[in-house]
């Protein structure tokens, strides 16, 4: 093995040559060696100040006694001291006058909107604006009723949920079942668009304005006004659920209607469920 | 001497076939045999397999019982070379289909075959095994070969190396469409796919250190060490994380040998050192030979490339805890991880310099050869990966970026920037050296596919820093009362732009490759190069080379 000098770095060459390849003897760059160095001894501290070693039975716990669980637990505990006060005085406070004080209904918004975009935004949409079978929270347009306390056992126990204290009504399956023709549907949905003052057919209508009163009145009201008390839709408002449209509304006469939601109690702790409650009703549409 | 040579080779031969009989018994055994169609499916899969190779060793006995031994063996390489050009593409498109399905879930089509749950799998282990791994086979008897001047060991086992590991990729990848998986993230292939890749790896190792011991310079070259640390490491690596005990012989679900946070500590162990064994020291074998033979300079530093191999072979092993941080591990198990994560920073370094400053004196063919830009490029990817994963172990910097896209975006800076771009560059260097042909069939459109495979890589990296580290910021703001800022939900939301420049990335990744292959295709057909005149004389196959005066 020759040992020579490469042209171009002035370094001599190992002598060695593997199918051309040669390699230089360039010593270990120094930066390179003190920063290896470096990380050792800094692992070296790391690895006597935290727990780092297993022994038999335990482990050494290092010299800064710092524990990840325990700093956990107690950063928990402290989140939780923090906010004790405003929650025993939402327990306190009566559900109509939690708005009455600023600052607990601070409190309590800011708690709604996180329990919220967790819990309820999937379905209601962050910002509770809902969609098409989910209904819009920000209106003053409510199925099970607006008040505070309506508000707060819709969200406890469900809406045909398997709560036994669930909101529960069923839509018939006008069509499915057969209760009603194809054209006795067609002309109570011209109807039911007449209620609302859309457009329509006027002569179904009138046709459909019969078939309605035998029909849908028990639930819906002799003007289309709703029940609360069952769920059941004010027809004469220019809020639709599952849309306005001419097929929407044969649709929904067609195969019923019967959105779910769960019932919240024993998921959410009664104190957040009442928070949630004040949240949503204060969203702009509380009664 | 002849009459025994020609003895052994019978008996190789004989051996040989026996095996493919074996094979297909087993496979049609399995075929008929099993409870699960999936099965049944991966039984005719074998069976098939063994029948194409019992052809195969008829065909070549009796067309050329006395090839020519003094030569290298090349076959199994462009057969290598080509599966893996077959499988990256696949697994390239497979990665953007599941980028814009996280953009536009719609895409997944509802169907159960084409879900987000089994294409993932299946684009990591295309990428890693079936295009990574064929190109480390490829090169690796491709270097063993020049650098030891001896040609590879054995008769038909370098054939059942290459036909054998791209038969468990069949298997494994058909496996996960099917809905066959162990669940163990980029370990999913079940026990039967397991256990045959343990036989083919084990014939590789012994290929591949039949090839050293054989060899006729004295030393072995350091790229010989990183690819024998990758295949000892590997074989290792993929035994222990298997460790299960299947229910039937007759169906493919089996149940780990451990069992809790142990399960999840070996997982990452395996994890972790895939990463550092197969996709690093691996790929750095690939660094090691065709840097300097293409730039024709020597190796920067000897001495540097002893230290940082021992040293990284050390330190990697210890680095796994460093995925489980803030989890039911040990605090001290991942204190362990932590300090090795960052111990590990130099010797990875020490790989990139040797790749630099390898140019040195040649700095000039950075500007006028894309395929020495490739190998650059690709190392500079390296050593930025390498810094940014210590930094990432630290568990102050990974409460933030865990189980978010910094993450991605880290893994993919290591796996296009570094892995594929070095595979390309050594894929551009190796195929006309191993088709006899004076050059590629056009340089410049090496450059195209340099170009749009760069551009392609900085958005998917840049895209996923900014989402990721966005998605951390988000999930840990409280507001001044110490309720969460934002909901999971808004975070998704806030993360689709990325995803669209993510998957726009990839795209113009999966393009470059598309350039690259057609690039090679001309070249294998033999097609007269367009731009020869513009190619380096190192490009063409050695024996077509003007002779460098030495």
């Amino acid at each position: 093995m020759k040992k020579e000098i490469d042209g171009a770095t002035g370094t001599e060459t190992t002598g060695h040559v593997w199918d051309g390849i040669r390699e230089l003897n360039t010593p270990l760059p120094k930066w390179w060696l003190y920063t290896l160095y470096a990380t050792i001894i800094w692992s070296i501290g790391f690895l006597t100040l935290y727990p780092a070693w297993p022994l038999l039975n335990s482990y050494t716990t290092g010299l800064l006694g710092y524990s990840q669980r325990a700093t956990v637990t107690q950063q928990l505990k402290d989140a939780k001291a923090a906010q004790s006060n405003m929650w025993s005085l939402l327990e306190k406070t009566e559900l109509e006058k939690v708005s009455a004080n600023p600052e607990l209904l601070r409190f309590v918004t800011a708690s709604g909107a996180a329990i919220f975009g967790e819990n309820c935004g999937p379905c209601h949409g962050r910002g509770a604006q809902g969609s098409k079978g989910y209904p819009n929270l920000n209106d003053d347009d409510w199925l099970w009723g607006g008040s505070i306390e309506e508000i707060q056992s819709s969200i406890q126990y469900g809406i045909r949920s398997s709560h036994e204290d669930t909101h529960e009504s069923d839509m018939p399956k006008f069509g499915i079942d057969e209760m009603l023709d194809e054209k006795q549907i067609s002309d109570v949905a011209e109807y039911v668009l007449s209620l609302s003052g859309k457009e329509n057919d006027a002569a179904a209508a009138s046709r459909g304005s019969a078939t309605f009163k035998e029909q849908c009145v028990a639930c819906h009201g002799e003007d289309g006004s709703g029940n609360q008390g069952l769920g059941a839709p004010n027809l004469k408002d220019a809020v639709w659920l599952y849309g306005s449209k001419k097929e929407d509304v044969v649709k929904s006469i067609h195969t019923g209607r019967g959105g779910k939601m769960p019932a919240w109690e024993g998921r959410l702790d009664p104190l957040t469920i009442k928070a949630l409650a004040v949240y949503v009703h204060g969203l702009g549409g509380g009664q | 001497m002849p009459d025994t040579r020609t003895g052994l080779a019978t008996m190789s031969t004989m051996l040989a076939g026996l095996a493919a009989i074996a094979c297909g018994a087993v496979g049609i055994a399995w075929a008929l045999g099993s409870t699960h169609g999936g099965m049944a499916f991966h039984g005719w899969l074998l069976a098939a397999a063994a029948a194409i190779s019992l052809f195969f060793i008829g065909s070549m006995v009796r067309g050329e019982t006395h090839a020519d031994k003094s030569t290298y063996n090349d076959g199994p390489i462009k057969f290598a070379t080509i599966a893996a050009l077959f499988w990256g593409i696949a697994g390239f498109i497979v990665g953007d289909i599941i980028a814009w399905q996280l953009a536009y879930p719609a895409l997944n089509l509802d169907l159960p075959w084409t879900s987000f749950g089994r294409l993932r799998p299946l684009h990591t282990s295309a990428v890693i095994f079936a295009f990574g791994g064929n190109v480390l086979i490829a090169t690796s008897f491709y270097v063993v070969q020049r650098t030891g001047h001896a040609r590879l060991a054995g008769i038909w086992s370098p054939w059942f190396v290459v036909v054998g590991y791209n038969l468990f990729i069949a298997i494994a990848g058909t496996g996960y469409i099917l809905g066959i998986t162990d669940g163990k993230e980029y370990a999913e292939p079940t026990w039967y796919a397991d256990l045959w890749l343990t036989i083919v790896w084990v014939v590789y190792l012994l290929v591949f250190v039949g090839t050293l011991w054989r060899r006729k310079e004295p030393h072995i070259y350091v790229a010989n060490w990183f690819y024998l640390g990758f295949i000892v490491t590997v074989a290792m690596l993929h035994i222990v994380n298997n460790l299960a005990l299947p229910v039937s012989i007759w169906g493919p679900k089996s149940y780990i040998i451990y069992s809790g946070v142990q399960d999840a500590m070996t997982q990452w162990w395996y994890g972790h050192n895939a990463v550092g064994f197969f996709l690093t020291a691996g790929f750095l074998g690939i660094m090691y030979y065709f840097i300097p033979k293409r730039v024709e300079r020597p190796v920067y530093s000897y001495r540097l490339s002893i230290v940082h191999f021992w040293s990284l072979i050390f330190l990697y092993i210890w680095a796994g805890p460093h995925h489980l941080h803030y989890t039911a591990l040990p605090e001290w198990t991942q204190n362990l991880g932590v300090a090795f994560s960052i111990m590990l920073w130099m010797p990875s370094w020490g790989g990139m310099i040797n790749g630099l400053m390898t140019l040195s004196g040649a700095w000039d063919k950075l500007r006028t050869d894309p395929v020495v830009r490739l190998l650059v490029v690709s190392v500079a990817f390296y050593g930025m990966s390498t810094f940014e994963g210590p930094v990432m172990a630290i568990k102050a910097v990974n409460s933030l970026s865990h189980y978010t896209d910094w993450t991605i975006g880290h893994v993919h800076s290591g796996a296009l920037g570094w892995v594929a771009m070095v595979s390309f560059g050594a894929i551009y260097c190796m195929v006309p050296w191993l088709w006899k042909r004076k050059g590629l069939y056009s340089i410049r459109l090496v450059e195209w596919h340099f170009w749009t495979a760069t551009i392609g890589i900085l958005l998917y990296i840049t895209s996923m820093w900014v989402s990721g580290i966005m998605q951390g910021l988000m999930w840990r703001a409280y507001d001044d009362l110490g309720f969460l800022s934002y909901s999971f939900v808004e975070t998704v939301e806030a993360m689709h732009p990325y995803y669209i420049i993510r998957a726009i990335g990839g795209t113009l990744f999966v393009l470059g490759s598309f350039i690259m292959v057609y690039n090679v295709w001309r070249t294998i057909r033999g097609d007269e190069s367009v731009d020869l005149a513009e190619q380096p004389s190192v490009a063409a196959a050695p024996e077509l080379r003007l002779q460098p005066a030495e």
